[in-house]
């Protein structure tokens, strides 16, 4: 744990000065239409790149053991195919984890 | 458009955001930031993916410009929602009012907000984003807690190795809800399915690649993403519907809304570009 207090509060306000800024300009300032095809898609793209950039490879490597994180990627994987939702998926994935961790410390 | 109308729309999305939020605590307090410190983000800022993401820079020991970049990054769709919401609110809102609903502008408030058929009220969007606010809030306030309570409960003996292996298996609930977003858009459209291919290519190079993975945290995020949707982006324009008032699109709206609501997640798979498209 690196951060000491100021690091927290100066972090908390520069999230909260950037996320406010992006959630306010608009709807405080512009009133024209966003009409280019290509910055409409680019804003409805990013979402999914930057989810898929936070979460591969590092779900692998989030938990105690590679073995571990690759059975509750796989775990998470299979039941998103499926279109289970946020919980049942979460849930999986940590039972997973639990359970062959559990297995790892006891064989 | 009442604020009790607004309350019961934020009540599937308040309890959708209590798991999300809950393991965005358990995970901030796992990486040891003291308890209050992922409810005092939860409190100021009513974002997902961002809180997530700035937590670990933070706990990373990231520079003041990398953070403002990735919120940046990750937050700028709200501009653009906001945008839509600020066409249907119309011109009849005073400045402090829009200054107060901007902070409540999340995927799921704004789902729900820019479908409504009835013209928007203060009341009623002070009801919706108050109510999931509190699951938000409430959700951080409770991982945080639990994940104390476990720490004090299970700490030293043989307790320490199934409260280590619980924290390891909860460090992936953020991770697999996020997957759960990505994958069933993934399924249905090709070129979300490509870019985030491409993404998860990037972002490995970046993982595995020495120099690339020698450069300052939170980078990755920014240069993988921007990059590779702005090339999706180009080749790949997505198809917005260009009347999206008939009654076909009502049906999909609604059963978005629904999605929404159950799953609360950040990042919308509902589709965005309905939402937009009726209201502009």
């Amino acid at each position: 744990m690196i951060a000491d207090l100021t690091d927290m509060l100066t972090g908390c306000l520069i999230m909260f000065a950037v996320t406010y800024a992006t959630k306010a300009v608009t709807l405080l300032f512009i009133k024209k239409d966003i009409k280019s095809k290509y910055i409409r898609s680019f804003l409805y793209y990013l979402p999914y790149s930057v989810l898929a950039v936070m979460v591969f490879p590092t779900i692998l490597f989030c938990t105690s053991s590679i073995w571990s994180g690759l059975a509750g990627t796989a775990a998470a994987l299979l039941l998103s195919f499926f279109r289970k939702g946020l919980l049942p998926v979460s849930l999986a994935a940590i039972g997973t984890v639990f359970v062959t961790e559990l297995l790892m410390y006891f064989l | 458009m009442k604020f009790t109308r607004g309350l019961k729309d934020g009540l599937p999305i308040a309890l959708g955001y209590v798991s999300v939020a809950f393991a965005y605590a358990v995970q901030a307090v796992g990486q040891g930031f003291p308890p209050w410190f992922p409810v005092l983000v939860s409190a100021t800022n009513f974002t997902g993916t961002g809180q997530f993401a700035g937590t670990n820079l933070i706990a990373a020991g990231a520079s003041i410009a990398v953070l403002i970049a990735t919120m940046l990054v990750i937050n700028i769709r709200y501009t653009l929602m906001s945008f839509a919401l600020a066409q249907k609110m119309g011109s009849g809102f005073p400045l402090w009012q829009r200054a107060i609903l901007a902070f409540g502008v999340t995927d799921e408030n704004f789902a729900v907000a820019i479908r409504q058929p009835q013209k928007l009220t203060f009341s009623y969007l002070i009801g919706l984003m108050s109510c999931s606010f509190c699951g938000w809030l409430g959700g951080t306030a409770l991982g945080a807690g639990v994940s104390e309570l476990l720490s004090a409960a299970l700490a030293g003996g043989s307790g320490q190795a199934y409260y280590d292996m619980l924290m390891s298996a909860l460090n992936i609930a953020l991770y697999a809800m996020f997957v759960a977003i990505v994958i069933p858009p993934s399924r249905d459209d090709l070129k979300i399915f490509l870019l985030v291919a491409v993404s998860v290519g990037a972002s490995c190079l970046f993982y595995f690649v020495p120099v690339l993975a020698a450069l300052p945290a939170g980078l990755d995020i920014i240069l993988c993403s921007v990059v590779c949707t702005a090339v999706i982006a180009y080749f790949f324009p997505h198809a917005e519907e260009e009347n999206t008032a008939a009654p076909p699109s009502d049906d999909n709206a609604n059963s978005d809304v629904k999605t929404a609501g159950r799953h609360g997640d950040f990042t919308t798979n509902s589709d965005p570009g309905n939402g937009k498209g009726g209201a502009l």
